[in-house]
């Protein structure tokens, strides 16, 4: 099977960690897509950690009257169950953060583990967990997690996050896997090889610090699904929906004919915060491929000189 | 008019995030029917960018900043891709560094050749094929490979099959970027002995980019030399082989050994070239020069004609150096 | 052609894979809910249905492993599933047949719309770089590839369907009103269901094409053999789609392939939203009303149209690209 479609940034040479890292930052504050992503982020962040400072109130508790419209007590209104909807928006962001970063980390890492060692181990190591892994790119995933989450019966945020760790990193294990097979032959790995370090070594100390940029990219790109996944999951009801989140909220809604019954704010908010997550790790993600390939970039419009 | 090229201060920038860079500076030379001028120069001083700023082949980010290139009399620059068609392939044709990168990999060769030809006249399908075969068999490849994929034949064979491209309208001008770069020394040599018997036989101009001076001095009529987007050397071929005038020129006839002649201790240039953005003050060349002297780092030399030919060094161009 | 049995020879293992996948995991799942399951449609079963089912789910019987796995696999493979729990007495088959059509019509052709309407837009994007279309598509789209399949749904029927009550958003034609026949009438009603749900599908999905196909090209345009086609005087749109778009085209191929499960993710949203009687719309009833044999089907029938698409995008590179074909 060939490559996925990929403009990953590509390293040109050895670059230890640190150097990426402090590289990314600089890229980040000039390229405006990847500041705005990474403002709306931190943002989140910081409701995900502190919601009390904002949202008052208890966000489960239907101690109020029942579909309620804006108001200075009730910012977004109350739902069909008298519960605060703005408390249950804001307490909800650190269940999507949860799972958002949870889910990316782990997914990242194994992929990181799978591509590299399927590069590095060749052979039938290679041709194993390469099958492996298009065969899970292959199936798919939505409806393979529908029946997954249908059997576990509502185990809740723990289930989703395991479940979705589980089958969504083949992808970018994919991509790892190819950026590791041209870093194999370059020229300071054979200088490593030469000095007598050992494979395990070369992999941890030197490859992988070079594949910084993809692994953050990679990152990005699996905490922007599972945020999907997870909440398109919590909305058809194979959550818990008794935990506050956006995509509990979204049920909740669309059980109530939310929309139809005039209270439009109890599906839109929800999903517009889920919106505006994605957008924000898909902004960093694209912002990333701009920075590794700049043809991509914006071009600059220079006096029609037809540049013959 | 005996004079098939002329171009005139011609400069290239390459507009980047950082800064414009020029990377083509204030480059002038003419081109005679049938003449066989040869480019030389380390990798990054603007000989590729120079062909294909002539060919009118730039790209963003780079454009043309300044100068003419007039071609049989007309002034290239500033025309359209429309306005160009015309001359483009029937009078002037690019031969490029690697076929198998300058080949469309989904299209037969057959099928490459017909598109150029369909792109300038209506010509039957007989007259295609005639003509696909003859330029293939001018080049020793057998026309059955018309219905080849690139990745089908050998290097050597698709480079040549480029240049059976380049001829299918005989032009007056045939510009190659490094043809022979890809290849190994012995398909090198017969590649030029076939483009030299070609050029007699036909009768057109060449300009031949290479960085292997040694290759090219066989072949060319004239030789020019370039250093960090600058011309440092101009002249007929033997001329500046026999009697290099810049310290550059000099520089790299030593880095190259003679199968034949005596034992010679090789001797490099040391140092790089330079950065084009962060250009040393003074001649570009002075860093790395032996015969530099103080006012070599303050004035930047222009060319010189000395009679047998220009050249762009203070010292030379004052006979302070011999 | 040894490509194309290669993947064929892939295609098969997944399907393999799949059924597998299938097969082991109620039997995984801590406690089996199969149990569950026939504890709640006990009354309503005959005998033979209940023995179908325990075979399929590996209850109560005193079989090994393997020999349920081949029992199992003997169902499948003469496609029989069995009964539907929720809609008894009907068959699984029958169910998913009728499913079937609807989802087809919608997210067939919607797809295979989105796929032709975004790789052009591409293509035109990439060509004209720096114009208004590639300045705009990267962030506009970036962001829309964010956005939940289900939430721009819900926005258009808010839209559309409540505020301006322009279109019909619930089901796939008016049931009141309407009896399925082969009436202009129905098929109007038919299409007007469609709209909404087809434009939401449309939109969320065609962002990809045009983003991946904008990235290949201007990487392709960049290639010696387009300036060589620029060199050789070629007229521009040749060369646009010649020399640009043939070989972008490629890897974008591949990449449609890998798309398809997300594009059967916002199928199934789409449907659940609009109530539309498709494929994934039953598959989320069925998981509702733990009617798992329908739902063990409804998923092997996504991951069987998944397949084969990808092994007919897989044969049109093969046809596209002469290296593929010639390769090992």
């Amino acid at each position: 099977m060939s490559v996925p479609l990929s403009v990953a940034p590509l390293d040109t040479g050895r670059v230890p960690a640190t150097h990426a890292l402090a590289r990314m930052g600089r890229a980040i504050r000039s390229n405006r897509k990847a500041t705005a992503g990474t403002v709306l982020i931190v943002f989140f962040i910081l409701v995900a950690l502190f919601p009390g400072v904002i949202a008052r109130d208890n966000p489960s508790l239907d101690a109020y009257k029942p579909k309620l419209g804006l108001s200075a007590a009730h910012l977004l209104g109350t739902t069909a169950y008298g519960q605060d909807m703005f408390a249950q928006l804001v307490w909800g962001t650190r269940n999507v953060m949860i799972i958002a970063f949870t889910v990316g980390l782990a997914t990242t890492a194994i992929a990181v583990l799978i591509g590299v060692a399927a590069a590095y181990l060749g052979g039938l190591w290679d041709a194993s967990l390469n099958v492996l892994t298009d065969v899970l790119l292959v199936i798919p995933l939505f409806p393979l997690l529908i029946v997954i989450a249908a059997y576990a019966r509502n185990g809740g945020t723990l289930v989703l996050i395991l479940v979705i760790t589980a089958t969504s990193w083949s992808y970018t294990a994919r991509q790892l896997r190819s950026q590791a097979l041209t870093l194999r032959s370059r020229d300071f790995l054979e200088a490593a090889r030469v000095r007598g370090e050992r494979k395990l070594y070369v992999i941890v100390m030197e490859v992988i610090p070079t594949m910084t940029s993809l692994i953050v990219a990679s990152f990005l790109t699996n905490a922007l699904y599972a945020v999907l996944f997870a909440s398109s999951l919590q909305f058809i009801g194979l959550g818990d929906p008794n935990t506050v989140s956006w995509g509990t909220m979204l049920y909740w809604a669309q059980n109530n004919a939310a929309l139809q019954t005039g209270q439009p704010l109890w599906a839109i908010a929800p999903g517009a915060c889920i919106a505006a997550l994605g957008a924000a790790f898909a902004l960093l993600n694209y912002a990333f491929d701009e920075i590794g390939n700049p043809a991509l970039r914006p071009v600059r419009r220079s006096k029609r000189v037809r540049s013959a | 008019m005996s004079e098939v090229l002329e171009v005139s201060g011609l400069s290239v920038d390459y507009l980047l995030d950082r800064g414009d860079v020029r990377a083509v500076d204030d480059v002038s030379f003419t081109l005679d029917r049938g003449e066989f001028l040869g480019i030389v120069g380390e990798s990054g001083c603007g000989k590729s960018t120079l062909l294909f700023a002539v060919a009118q082949l730039l790209a963003p980010p780079a454009r043309i900043a300044a100068g003419s290139v007039r071609f049989q009399g007309t002034n290239l620059v500033g025309l359209t891709d429309g306005q160009l068609s015309a001359i483009r392939w029937r009078d002037m044709s690019v031969v490029m560094q690697s076929a198998m990168n300058a080949l469309n990999p989904v299209k037969s060769i057959g099928a490459q050749f017909k598109d150029a030809m369909k792109a300038h006249g209506k010509p039957t399908a007989e007259q295609i094929a005639a003509r696909s075969a003859e330029v293939l068999k001018m080049v020793g490849i057998d026309p059955v490979h018309l219905g080849s994929y690139p990745h089908q034949l050998s290097g050597g064979m698709r480079q040549r099959s480029m240049i059976a491209m380049a001829m299918l309208f005989t032009p007056d001008l045939v510009i190659m970027d490094e043809p022979t770069s890809a290849l190994d020394v012995v398909a090198q040599r017969s590649l030029m002995v076939q483009i030299r018997e070609l050029q007699l036989r036909l009768g057109f101009a060449v300009i031949f980019v290479t960085h292997d001076m040694s290759l090219i001095s066989h072949f060319s009529d004239r030789l020019m030399v370039m250093y960090a987007g600058q011309v440092d050397e101009l002249g007929a071929t033997r001329t500046v082989f026999d009697r290099p005038l810049h310290p550059y020129t000099e520089g790299l006839l030593e880095a190259f050994p003679s199968i034949r002649g005596p034992r010679v201790p090789l001797k490099g240039i040391p140092g790089n070239p330079p950065d084009l953005a962060r250009l040393p003050a003074g001649c570009r060349f002075h860093p790395r020069c032996p015969y530099a002297e103080q006012r070599c780092a303050q004035v930047a030399p222009d060319l010189f004609d000395l009679d047998q030919a220009l050249v762009r060094c203070l010292r030379r161009q004052d006979g302070s150096l011999n | 052609m040894r490509f194309v049995l290669r993947r064929l020879g892939f295609f098969a293992l997944t399907l393999w894979a799949a059924l597998t996948l299938n097969f082991l995991l109620p039997r995984l799942m801590p406690g089996n809910p199969a149990l569950a399951m026939l504890a709640k449609f006990h009354g309503e079963l005959t005998p033979q249905s209940l023995k179908a089912l325990e075979i399929l789910f590996g209850v109560q019987t005193h079989a090994s492993l393997a020999s349920q796995y081949v029992s199992y696999l003997h169902q499948m493979v003469t496609f029989n599933f069995g009964i539907s729990l929720t809609q008894y007495p009907a068959t699984v088959s029958s169910v998913v047949g009728s499913a079937i059509w609807w989802t087809l019509g919608l997210v067939g052709l919607t797809t295979v719309l989105a796929f032709v309407l975004g790789t052009g837009l591409g293509i035109v994007a990439a060509w004209r770089r720096g114009g208004w279309l590639d300045s705009l598509l990267p962030p506009v789209f970036v962001i829309a590839s964010a956005v939940p399949y289900f939430w721009v749904a819900m926005v258009l029927v808010l839209v559309f369907g409540i505020s301006l009550h322009w279109l019909p958003y619930v089901g796939g034609f008016n049931v009141i009103t309407d009896t399925p026949a082969f009436s202009p009438g129905f098929i109007g009603d038919v299409l007007s269901h469609a709209i909404l749900p087809a434009f939401s599908l449309l939109i969320t999905t065609i962002g990809t094409w045009i983003l991946t196909m904008r990235n290949t090209m201007i990487t392709t345009l960049a290639e010696d053999y387009v300036r060589m086609a620029r060199a050789k005087g070629l007229p521009g749109r040749r060369i646009m789609l010649d020399y640009a778009a043939r070989n972008a085209i490629l890897p974008n191929l591949t990449g449609f392939a890998m798309s398809l499960g997300f594009v059967v993710s916002g199928a199934i949203l789409i449907e659940y939203v609009f109530n539309y009687p498709g494929v994934g719309f039953q598959l989320l009833q069925a998981v509702e009303g733990e009617d798992y044999p329908l739902m063990q089907a409804l998923f092997l029938l996504i991951t069987l149209a998944v397949l084969v698409a990808i092994l007919i995008a897989d044969v049109a590179t093969a046809l596209l690209d002469p290296r593929t074909r010639a390769a090992r």
